[in-house]
């Protein structure tokens, strides 16, 4: 068997769950074989992975994969998720998420999850838009680009998940697309394994509702635009701001080591049973 | 947790709020999210102060209360008894999630002190407005279970009942309690280990392969297994079928929506908690919860001193409303009054049940001012 199609029946619930709802393009689909091929890759079993989904597109990655799957309630996948990491926290909990689902309606439990550095690998999938409502503007649709609830253009400056999550407190933030999917899968794969709250963005083209109303005729079209549009990290860092232009950084945006809160909290908990043992 | 096992009780001089700590801890609660409001705010200080001591509590302060029921129905799936305070407010932020922990049928339990309402309404005063609110705060159709104490020892043992029901159905259980009551400080029993039954989550005993999470069973409330035990089950707030899927099959949809009500239905003498005071002859019956039914016994009991045949019904449990118990005093003869700290949230229930067979009066007062025992003898005294 080739190795997808082994990964397939090792990861997927196949029999029960298939066909997809994603529509032909839609960059959920790779991002979600990067996750799978990550989780494999930090050679996690699949009992002690629990992902954890908003509401939305990407959401629906909870019901295809065989782990322990908790599909939640739109915008607040951090908080469960927060609680099963602080309930159990041998879990390796992942978190996945639309641009709206973290960003718009659940934007305050991000920076707080990121604060925390909870435990926690957070996976946003950002397509610029509300995909499975229909294709309403969320807080990353670029400024001008139109949606169905921006027809004459998007007027609000939009939030760079990589550099809030940066600032929040997160240990590990790092920014690929789908156009890039052997660095997201070692992007993946380095939040799974690092303690604390990693998140990785993905920039993952929506052709059906983002696409369509910004003049890119083709899926084809949308990849080519990340592909010309992004850069290195170490590459953006040595460019003049001046020259970036319409260019993003993809690579690793912060690496730490700090515990996690979950392992925080165990050596307060500990000291506390300790001093009450001895008193 | 890390206190010994006690054997014998032990009195202590708390508030309503310390007694509710005091009975989760015994419960077996170990897991505690919330967000500060007033009047519920020492809930969770207790928790903050007890939990951290022991062995495998956590508690976690969270970013409004949206979250903190978020985080309880999460560590609820990962196999804790968990539960969260609040206040009208914050009540109102958690609906989605009292709803989601109806559909995903986690346990959990939610503590709401009420205030004065509707919104900011009155910090620190009394009321009981948020009653109908428990029974409906979220949207579609779903049974529920709410609770509510009198006295400070009754916040010690509504809690644990709480904790058992919610366990015992996979149901969230709200527990009402008033200002009054939150705020009173008085003399309560611990009781000892073996006064109590505690009740856990049936876990499931089938291999991983057969377990189907959401299936019927003859208690109607499936085996639940906690996420990292090896069942890798699914769990949304999809309408599901019974391995836990979404589903749209209307056979399928159907079955579960009367499932989730079976369960709760098929339990009421266990579920339906109330406490007579003098009803057998009683001409005049009060029928009141919370702080309200204290003032009510005192005034039940002046009424009986000067020759009026007065009772009461004490409802520990609102919903599923203890019908059975109000029809028995409508048929009875008995006139009924009803007292609380809103504009007749109960006494519509009470209505309901009686069917214009007798006389319903209500006393419903909203100043922020509690029910005292005169103004319920007064009422009495009128019938
Ligand atoms: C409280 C609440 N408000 C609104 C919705 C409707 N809703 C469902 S999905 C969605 C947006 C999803 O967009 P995004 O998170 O970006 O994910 P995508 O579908 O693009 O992957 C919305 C608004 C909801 N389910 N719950
Ligand atoms: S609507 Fe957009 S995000 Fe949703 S599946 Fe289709 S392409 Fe993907």
């Amino acid at each position: 068997m080739s190795q997808v199609t082994q990964l397939i029946h090792q990861y997927l619930r196949h029999n029960k769950r298939f066909p997809h709802v994603f529509c032909p393009g839609c960059g959920h689909g790779i991002v979600l074989g990067s996750l799978v091929r990550s989780v494999h890759n930090a050679d996690l079993s699949k009992d002690e992975v629990c992902l954890v989904a908003g509401i939305g597109c990407s959401g629906r990655m909870a019901v295809y994969v065989d782990f322990n799957t908790v599909h939640t309630t739109h915008g607040r996948a951090l908080t469960f998720a927060t609680g099963i990491k602080m309930a159990n926290p041998e879990l390796t909990v992942i978190c996945v998420m639309g641009d709206g689902d973290a960003l718009s309606i659940g934007g305050n439990h991000l920076i707080h999850a990121a604060r925390r550095n909870v435990g926690i690998t957070a996976l946003i999938l950002n397509n610029n838009i509300y995909g499975m409502t229909g294709g309403q503007c969320s807080s990353t649709t670029p400024m001008g680009a139109r949606s169905m609830t921006t027809p004459h253009g998007q007027l609000e400056n939009t939030f760079d998940i990589a550099e809030l999550a940066k600032v929040a407190g997160a240990n590990y933030v790092a920014r690929s697309t789908a156009f890039h999917a052997k660095m997201m899968d070692a992007q993946i794969t380095a939040a799974l394994t690092r303690p604390g709250f990693s998140l990785v963005e993905a920039f993952s083209p929506c052709h059906t509702q983002y696409g369509r109303k910004n003049k890119f005729r083709t899926v084809v079209d949308m990849y080519q635009d990340l592909k010309t549009r992004s850069m290195p990290m170490d590459k953006w860092n040595e460019t003049d701001p001046a020259k970036r232009g319409d260019k993003f950084p993809v690579g690793v945006f912060v690496e730490r080591d700090e515990p996690g809160l979950e392992e925080r909290y165990a050596a307060m908990s500990a000291g506390l049973r300790a001093k009450e043992a001895s008193a | 947790m890390a206190q010994k096992a006690r054997r014998k009780n032990k009195e202590l001089f708390a508030l309503g709020n310390e007694a509710v700590v005091e009975g989760a801890l015994l419960a077996g609660c170990t897991f505690f999210a919330g967000y500060p409001i007033t009047p519920s705010s020492e809930i969770m200080e207790g928790m903050a102060q007890r939990l951290p001591c022991s062995e495998d509590g956590v508690f976690i302060q969270m970013e409004d209360e949206i979250a903190s029921l978020g985080a309880v129905i999460g560590a609820s799936l990962a196999g804790r008894k968990a539960m969260t305070a609040t206040s009208g407010p914050g009540f109102s932020l958690m609906q989605e999630h009292v709803g989601y922990a109806c559909m995903a049928e986690a346990p959990c339990v939610i503590v709401n002190v009420m205030r004065g309402g509707p919104s900011t309404g009155l910090p620190t005063s009394p009321a009981q407005g948020d009653v109908q609110m428990a029974r409906w705060g979220t949207h579609g159709d779903h049974p529920i279970i709410v609770l509510s104490a009198s006295t400070v020892q009754e916040c010690l043992e509504m809690t644990i009942v709480a904790f058992n029901f919610s366990e015992k159905y996979r149901v969230p259980v709200i527990l009402l309690i008033d200002e009054v009551t939150a705020h009173t400080r008085e003399k309560i029993t611990i009781p000892s280990e073996r006064e109590y039954e505690i009740f856990s989550r049936v876990l499931p005993s089938m291999p991983p392969e057969w377990f189907k999470p959401f299936e019927e069973t003859t208690r109607g409330v499936p085996p639940m297994a906690p996420i990292g035990s090896g069942y890798r089950i699914h769990v949304t707030g999809l309408t599901h079928d019974p391995m836990g899927y979404p589903t749209q099959r209307p056979d399928e949809v159907e079955e579960f929506t009367h499932r989730l009500f079976r369960k709760i239905d098929q339990h009421f003498p266990d579920i339906v908690i109330t406490e007579e005071h003098n009803t057998k002859d009683a001409e005049v019956a009060v029928v009141a919860y919370g702080s309200v039914a204290r003032s009510a016994r005192l005034a039940v009991d002046q009424a009986r001193e000067q020759g009026i045949k007065a009772g009461l019904l004490h409802l520990k449990t609102l919903f599923p409303f203890p019908r059975a118990a109000v029809e028995k005093l409508t048929r009875r003869g008995a006139a009924i009054l009803v007292p609380e700290m809103n504009m007749g949230q109960m006494s519509r229930e009470v209505k309901r049940v009686n069917s214009g067979r007798v006389r319903v009066r209500t006393i419903n007062r909203v100043d922020g001012l509690i029910i005292t025992p005169s103004q319920i003898l007064k009422n009495i005294a009128q019938m």
